[in-house]
């Protein structure tokens, strides 16, 4: 064991904070996680603030603004590292639904002095702008694939996150698959696991929060999708959701649009 | 069947309530939401009567029946392969003690016997293929302990569904070996009984708890009859030639077809009653005092699966399913002396896509 605590650092981008809430949310492993990390930011916990350089960078929100863009490559840089955290950092987030549409429009709609605000056209992920270390999944991520990450970063080896999909947690739960039995449409099969099965074991169809799994066949899904009696507008909608940006999603979406 | 008894409906619950009594987890299909699934049953009023199920690709619904029989269901969504060959669990675990560690192996001993009431023809021919698997070179020890004290009520099918093909790839409808007692359901007017036969010592010193009496000609040839008649409803069947042309087509377009419509979801490999892979994971506490080691199912429609130094082996979908269904169809007899497939028709109903194993090895066949 190293004699110096590694420092860890949580930053907040554009986001809901819902994913350092649930690092925060970790209760059973926090004590765990503050005695092996030194925590040196992460303001949803503590006002404390230390300098840098970290040792371990966690980023939750995606890039939305050119200030981020700075502060982003800011932190690489004082980051040996860096995870991105949730479908924002990872993909963009629900706010990438912006990338379908002309922002400049929505700020006219919503601001008195749209002169004032800076934004980007886009919402992107993490790795569009620097070199990531790790990307997990989820909107929000579960607080055990984050203690995982930790804690085979502390150890040296690489995290038990497969890529597999959903069905494989539903099929090891024995949650009956709402899709054959209900006739639901769900995004199971096209979505990376790791949520801990909650809305199929809820009898609802997966919304694909932890974004495409390893190898995605979106078009058949879709094609399902519509023998179950969606519309392209539903198959759409059910594509462009939490990980609209991500490429068999996005591809899958425009071909509904 | 010439040693066959009789015991009435009224008994089951009794069976039920004997063998709970004698210290086992007894589990039947039982109805949970809009499905059913092998589940724990507690009583009589745990089975799923009054229900059927109506199977096509990629759909699974049930219907109410007037019709009394208890055992009415074929396959659904499970088998008895999430009991024997646990979908999670914890092989062993390592606790730091100064300079060294300890080792604690788990072990199935600790958990009750399992007793299976209404096995399907094709999933006992299932665990006989499993049995194969587990007990083979390398036995493993927790599937073994399970089995060894399991005890298998095993019961002929009255009806077959669409999704069924087990007479065309021998798994049933007719009860093979590897039961403890194999019942066949007989509604007649009033008349409501159960026609039994023991594969076992166990299964007979149960029977003889039931209040049998031995079974007539007519009762014996009515259960006969009934299974006999069921062959002829399969709404599927595995055509003649099929595994061999699969074996013999590895570059086939097919296989290309298929991937068009596959999703790599690993559905058709989780609700299958014979698939036997697992992968190992690696759980450490944060504080570095602790690891614990656990199998969980895997299937070979995983990237992981077929991960070696540099990479996975086969990236393709088509790799993928060209290999689990020529696995399961041929070369699991190369390797264990027998199909892997037992014509439950659970890879077809619960592909999320309706992809047909059946449908697929027709087609190359077809096309030689």
């Amino acid at each position: 064991m190293p004699a110096r605590k590694p420092k860890l650092a949580v930053w907040k981008f554009t986001s809901c904070d819902g994913c350092q809430l649930s690092l925060l949310d970790c209760e059973d492993d926090l004590l765990a996680i503050a005695d092996r990390f030194e925590i040196a930011v992460f303001l949803e916990a503590t006002r404390h603030r230390a300098r840098g350089p970290y040792d371990v960078s966690v980023l939750e929100g995606s890039v939305s603004t050119p200030h981020e863009v700075e502060r982003v490559r800011d932190i690489r840089r004082q980051s040996k590292f860096l995870i991105a955290l949730g479908a924002c950092a990872t993909a963009g987030g629900i706010q990438a639904l912006r990338n379908f549409r002309d922002v400049r429009g929505f700020l006219d709609l919503v601001y008195a002095r749209p002169d004032h605000i800076d934004t980007l056209p886009t919402s992107t992920p993490m790795a569009d702008h620097v070199p990531v270390d790790f990307e997990l999944r989820g909107c929000p991520p579960s607080g055990k694939q984050i203690v995982e990450v930790l804690g085979a970063y502390l150890a040296g080896r690489k995290p038990v996150v497969p890529g597999h999909s959903q069905c494989v947690e539903c099929k090891v739960a024995g949650t009956v698959c709402v899709m054959v039995n209900g006739g639901i449409p769900c995004m199971g099969p096209v979505t990376q696991a790791g949520c801990g099965n909650l809305c199929p074991s809820r009898g609802r169809g997966c919304y694909g929060c932890f974004g495409p799994m390893e190898t995605p066949n979106a078009p058949s899904l879709a094609a399902w999708f519509g023998r179950l009696g969606q519309d392209s507008r539903d198959i759409l909608r059910l594509f462009r959701n939490y990980n609209p940006e991500t490429a068999a999603f996005r591809a899958e979406s425009e071909r509904h649009g | 069947m010439d040693a066959a008894a009789v015991f009435e409906r009224t008994e089951l619950g009794r069976l039920v309530a004997i063998l709970a009594a004698d210290g086992y987890r007894v589990i039947g299909p039982t109805r949970r939401g809009t499905a059913i699934v092998y589940g724990d049953i507690a009583g009589d009023a745990d089975f799923a009567i009054g229900l059927i199920d109506e199977q096509e690709g990629g759909t699974y619904r049930l219907r109410e029946v007037d019709d009394p029989r208890v055992f009415n269901a074929t396959a659904g969504q499970t088998s008895c392969r999430q009991y024997l060959f646990a979908p999670r669990q914890r092989l062993w675990s390592a606790e730091r003690t100064g300079t060294g560690f300890r080792l604690a192996e788990d072990s199935a001993g600790a958990e009750p016997p399992l007793a299976f009431i209404g096995v399907r023809a094709c999933d006992l021919a299932a665990v006989g293929v499993q049995d194969r698997v587990f007990g083979g070179h390398y036995p493993d020890p927790r599937y073994m302990m399970r089995r060894r004290r399991a005890l298998i009520v095993a019961v002929a099918c009255a009806r077959a569904g669409n999704t069924c093909f087990c007479a065309s790839m021998g798994g049933g409808p007719e009860v093979g070996p590897g039961h403890d007692l194999a019942l066949t359901e007989l509604v007649d007017g009033g008349r409501h009984v159960f026609v039994a036969e023991t594969g076992s010592e166990r299964g007979a010193l149960l029977l003889a708890r039931l209040d049998p009496r031995p079974a007539t000609g007519a009762e014996i040839a009515a259960a006969r009859a009934q299974t006999e008649a069921v062959k002829g409803r399969m709404g599927r069947e595995m055509v003649a030639g099929g595994p061999e042309a699969i074996r013999a087509n590895p570059e086939h377009p097919r296989w290309h077809e298929v991937a068009g419509r596959c999703l790599t979801c690993t559905n058709c490999t989780l609700v299958c009653p014979t698939c036997f892979c697992s992968t190992a994971e690696d759980v450490a506490d944060l504080g570095n005092a602790r690891t614990e080691r656990w199998q969980r199912w895997d299937s070979c429609f995983t990237l992981d699966f077929s991960y070696i130094h540099g990479g996975s082996v086969r990236k393709t979908a088509a790799s993928r399913y060209r290999q689990w269904i020529t696995h399961k169809l041929s070369t699991w007899w190369d390797q264990f002396g027998m199909s892997g497939c037992v014509g439950c028709g659970r890879c077809i109903a619960w592909c999320p896509v309706g992809i047909d194993i059946t449908e697929e090895a027709r087609a190359i066949r077809d096309s030689q």
